[in-house]
């Protein structure tokens, strides 16, 4: 059918800016979808490579010491297929130009050079010539956040004893694909280094021991097998309990973010398909409405109905299949530029963004077949039309008085506003999905810009609320309380606390988690325990108070015991009780008086952290002075994490939110441009009539826009509702144990999506409102429809 | 499509008995038609006269297997036209009729050449689409498309595409309605040269009664039913006539 191909084109052409916009609204749920899903599968499989590559452990366990003869035993436990051992501290980095310590972590090398389990890859320099020398590797994303190059040298101090570093080379692990401390990314303030086992071991006094096993398991194994043994062989030397790839800080969080990205690629496009769904619907079936007479003379001359309705069917699918191209197209750009943005985040060897066809084929597939389905109504009517009706212009709508008129309410407005709520009443199914659409557009634009208020609260909260100190620095072993007296001596300070933290196991029946049990002074001014609604809550005597998240994941309420299992030390067993809760976003903790946990641990009056408040004039004199300390492994500054937070995240936030005020302005500029086109061409007859009889251009416009003015200000408030709950769902879907997004949705975000909706709404009406003004009303009186 | 005899007379094409139509339009009820017999030979100029609510457009739709009757047989040669089903109807339409309706009903989006085509390409033997619109004094007007035609050069595309499939029966519905006197005379010559020249059996609607002149037999029509046949001993040609 030529012919009818060819008419299929023209009419495609003269709708072309309503073909357009229907097809970007449909490419932006498959851009979406696409760039979303390909990065997901794009990290997943780099995750998978390089884990598989580089030989990533899938046990971790941390002791105090033990000595190399248990690495052979390690072996022997069922399920383990390679193991390897080292050593690993936590030191203090002094870096040139920089007035505060950083944190280092430095694990010793294996004679061979790379470990067999999580194997370095050299991205820059050499390895260390020689084992027993200050030679190191840096990790790639300190040393790029630190301008660090192979050649460089920097002070730390190991064991108390300063020492000059020289940087051989840089490198990855798949340990430190993402690296931070206390939840958050941080390049910046953790740097991660590699040594000869032998220098290290020597600094230290580590020869022949190792405190950190890494173990690889055969295929199959059983996992938690594996971890109850590993804990009974090494509990005698000190082992902190080991722990399987889901609680390991690099790999969970990658995990997360990976599964964000699903998420993301399966919740938002399913919104934009449906919009199209709805736009496609609604011209289709006015397209149908105003080729009435022209279906008719199709039938007449003896087109049968499938050929027919294959041709209004084809209208459908090339608007699909044009925005599935320029889908595709927005897809591999977007998606490569998300994947390029967590490189920033993620520490891969490569990089590489790849779309696997099926992404782009299950796409296609399901917006054709969306569409189709959505069009469906509208070819059926065309098949059903019978030809001799749609001879006649069809018969007049029927109109009544609306609810507020039959209601009595009538003489309070204007014929005009009569004929707007008529129309509107007439066709409510129309004006809802148009309010609804548009509320789509202002739900996208929430959900997609509430994480900056939702980043800034947890900042706010977790960082300036409970944590009020400066800076806390963090002990190499537990010291006794009197050594806070020579902190408090350190210039500049204001005042010190002291705390003693454990790790520990809490055990509820089956159930048990393994996390730090922090042991505060009982007035403690620095670390805040705040409730939901950030009302302070005391610390008992006796007793504990944990994180809300923790005692869900125990199943305990206030008032019921827990087993403690301490991972230090004596290793004791105690039951307590749980006293309190706490709402925190960021890990799963427990609180307790540090005095109280001193008397479970049997230790004495032990501190392991300080928090410090400073004369902040003072800052360069106490830091240069806590440089020099001996048995401070850390020192972790408030201001720089969340400064460095921010950095990070705004930039990422920043681009996120652009790219979904675009797609949201599509959507909005879809729904209002295609509305107003259809409503134009629908009435001009009725407008054209009513400019003859003296109303103005005004005056017809708002009869036309007025309709649209009433369902945009109606869908403000419902795409409010919507996309609270499209974040509220998002929420639940990414779900996290150690990490809980506040759902916090501050009023410039509301403000930010009505201002941008109604603009794309706006300018959309006065295109619209330009065609009216330039209505040739003797043409439109002369063709009656 | 089911074979059978109502005994007509010898020549007739058209057989109708007692057709009766009733439909919806909005909310009121119409009784378009009320029993109508008629019968209607071949190569047969006929006109269809009555005032508009008559019902000839609808008697028009079925003998054209637009429409199907609510009482009532209407037949086609051996072809039975109130039992036959929605595909029928198609190649009914498809193979032996040909359209012209009041407002020509042409695809806006598709030239002169374009809309006669649109019937040619699916015909068994056709006419070439510039042979047709040649018929109609259009050869120069080929790549036009409708908005840039008058009406009476629409109406005249409209018949060409109508005749350049050859059609048995040509079925016109007001082919003058919208067209000013001396275009609406073109349009009836060239109705009247297809039924003279081609043979083909020519039914046209008017509430014009003038227009009746020209054909072999007038059918006056009045609130759904025939009120009279009547024969034109002398039938004019559309020069002749003047409304």
């Amino acid at each position: 059918m030529r012919m009818l191909d060819r008419k299929l084109l023209r009419d495609l052409w003269r709708v072309k800016t309503q073909v357009l916009t229907i097809a970007l609204v449909v490419a932006s749920g498959i851009g979406g979808f696409i760039a979303s899903l390909s990065t997901y599968d794009s990290l997943r499989s780099l995750q998978q490579d390089y884990y598989d590559q580089a030989r990533f452990a899938h046990v971790f366990v941390t002791v105090k010491r033990a000595p190399s003869i248990i690495e052979a035993r390690l072996l022997d436990i069922p399920g383990v297929a390679e193991t390897e051992t080292t050593i690993a501290y936590d030191v203090l980095l002094d870096l040139p130009d920089v007035v505060e310590p950083v944190t280092g972590h430095i694990i010793a090398l294996p004679a061979s050079g790379n470990p067999r389990v999580n194997r370095l890859t050299l991205m820059a320099g050499r390895w260390i010539a020689a084992p027993a020398s200050n030679e190191v590797l840096v990790g790639e994303a300190f040393a790029k956040a630190r301008g660090l190059q192979p050649g460089d040298r920097v002070a730390a101090l190991l064991n108390g004893r300063r020492e000059q570093l020289d940087i051989a080379g840089i490198v990855l692990s798949p340990e430190y694909i993402f690296a931070g401390r206390g939840g958050l990314a941080d390049d910046k303030s953790f740097g991660i280094f590699w040594m000869g086992r032998e220098r290290l071991a020597a600094a230290y006094n580590m020869e022949g021991a190792f405190n950190r096993a890494a173990v690889r398991l055969a295929h199959g194994a059983s996992q938690q097998a594996a971890l109850d043994a590993l804990d009974r062989l090494l509990e005698p030397y000190g082992g902190t309990g080991a722990y399987g790839r889901d609680e390991q800080f690099s790999h969970r969080a990658l995990t997360q973010e990976i599964n964000e990205q699903k998420v993301f690629g399966i919740v938002l496009p399913s919104v934009f398909l449906a919009v199209a769904v709805f736009l496609l619907n609604v011209v289709v079936a006015r397209q149908i409405g105003t080729q009435r007479n022209q279906i008719a003379a199709l039938k007449a001359l003896g087109y049968p109905n499938v050929a027919i309705g294959m041709h209004y069917l084809k209208f459908v699918l090339v608007i699909v299949a044009l925005g599935i191209v320029l889908g595709i197209a927005i897809g591999a750009w977007l998606g490569s530029a998300m994947t390029g943005m967590y490189a920033k985040f993620f520490h891969f060897p490569t990089l590489e963004f790849r779309i696997q066809p099926w992404i782009p084929i299950v796409a296609s597939v399901v917006s054709l077949a969306a569409a189709a389905l959505g069009a469906f109504n509208a070819l059926t009517r065309v098949v059903r039309l019978p030809p001799a009706e749609a001879m006649r212009p069809a018969s007049p709508p029927i109109f009544r008085p609306t609810l507020l008129e039959r209601l009595g309410y009538g003489h309070l407005y204007s014929p005009q506003v009569r004929m707007i709520l008529r129309d509107m009443e007439r066709r409510p199914l129309r004006a809802l999905l148009t309010t609804l659409g548009i509320s789509c557009a202002i739900a996208i634009l929430i959900s997609g810009t509430w994480w900056r208020d939702a980043i800034d609260y947890l900042l706010d909260v977790e960082f300036r609320l409970r944590e009020r100190q400066h800076v806390s620095l963090v002990l190499t072993d537990p010291v006794s309380s009197s050594a806070l007296q020579d902190v408090a001596r350190l210039p500049g300070v204001l005042r010190a606390e002291a705390a003693r933290d454990a790790p520990v196991r809490f055990r509820n029946g089956h159930l048990s988690y393994r996390t730090t049990l922090l042991g505060l002074p009982e007035d403690s001014q620095m670390r805040q325990l705040l409730d939901a609604q950030l009302n302070t809550v005391a610390l008992p005597a006796e007793g504990i108070v944990m994180s809300e998240r923790l005692a869900r994941r125990l199943e305990v309420v206030p008032g019921d015991t827990v087993w403690i299992e301490f991972l230090q030390g004596k290793r004791a067993k105690k039951r307590v009780v749980v006293s309190g809760l706490v709402n925190e976003l960021v890990e799963l903790r427990a609180y307790m008086a540090r005095d109280a946990l001193n008397r479970l641990l049997g230790e004495g009056d032990s501190i392991t952290s300080v928090r410090i408040q400073f004369d902040t004039s003072r800052r360069e004199a106490f830091f240069s002075q806590v440089k020099q300390t001996p048995k401070i492994a850390a020192a972790v500054e408030i201001d720089p994490i969340i400064q460095n937070f921010r950095d990070t995240s705004a930039r990422f936030i920043l681009v996120y939110t652009g790219i979904l005020t675009v797609f949201a302005a599509v959507i909005a500029v879809g729904v209002v441009y295609n509305n107003a086109r259809i409503a134009l061409a629908e009435r001009a007859w009725e407008l054209a009539s009513l400019r003859v009889l003296g109303f103005t251009r005004g005056e017809v416009s708002g009869l036309l826009l007025g309709e649209l003015a009433i369902e945009l200000i109606l869908a403000l408030p419902l795409g409010w509702l919507l996309g609270y709950w499209l974040s509220f769902g998002i929420v639940q879907l990414i779900h996290s144990e150690t990490f809980e997004i506040p759902l916090i949705i501050e009023p410039r975000t509301y403000a930010y999506a009505t201002l941008a909706t109604l603009a794309a709404g706006v300018i959309s009406a006065l295109i619209v409102r330009r065609r009216i003004d330039r209505m040739d009303l003797v043409a439109v009186l002369k063709t009656r429809e | 499509m089911p074979h059978r005899d109502p005994s007509p007379a010898p020549g007739a094409v058209f057989v109708a008995r007692g057709l009766t139509k009733t439909y919806r339009m909005g909310e009121i009820e119409v009784h378009a038609l009320r029993g109508v017999d008629l019968e209607i030979h071949q190569g047969e100029f006929v006109v269809l006269l009555g005032p508009s609510g008559s019902g000839k457009s609808t008697l028009l739709n079925i003998l054209g297997g637009l429409d199907t009757p609510t009482s009532g047989t209407a037949v086609w040669r051996d072809h039975d036209l109130t039992a036959a089903g929605e595909m029928e109807l198609t190649r009914y339409r498809r193979e032996h009729v040909g359209f012209v309706f009041q407002f020509y009903n042409l695809i806006p989006s598709l030239t002169a050449r374009e809309n006669v085509a649109l019937v040619t390409e699916m015909a068994e033997n056709p006419m070439r689409p510039d042979e047709a619109l040649a018929l109609v004094g259009l050869g120069d007007r080929l790549d036009h498309y409708p908005s840039q035609l008058s009406g009476g050069e629409q109406q005249r595309v409209a018949i060409a595409r109508a005749v350049a499939k050859r059609p048995d029966v040509l079925l016109c519905d007001e082919p003058t309605g919208a067209l000013d006197y001396p275009t609406g005379k073109l349009v009836l010559e060239v109705i009247a040269r297809i039924n003279r020249e081609l043979g083909t059996t020519a039914v046209v609607i008017t509430h014009n009664a003038p227009i009746a002149k020209i054909a072999d037999r007038v059918m006056q029509l009045a609130d759904g039913r025939i009120a009279s046949v009547q024969a034109n001993a002398a039938k004019l040609t559309p020069e002749e006539i003047s409304w």
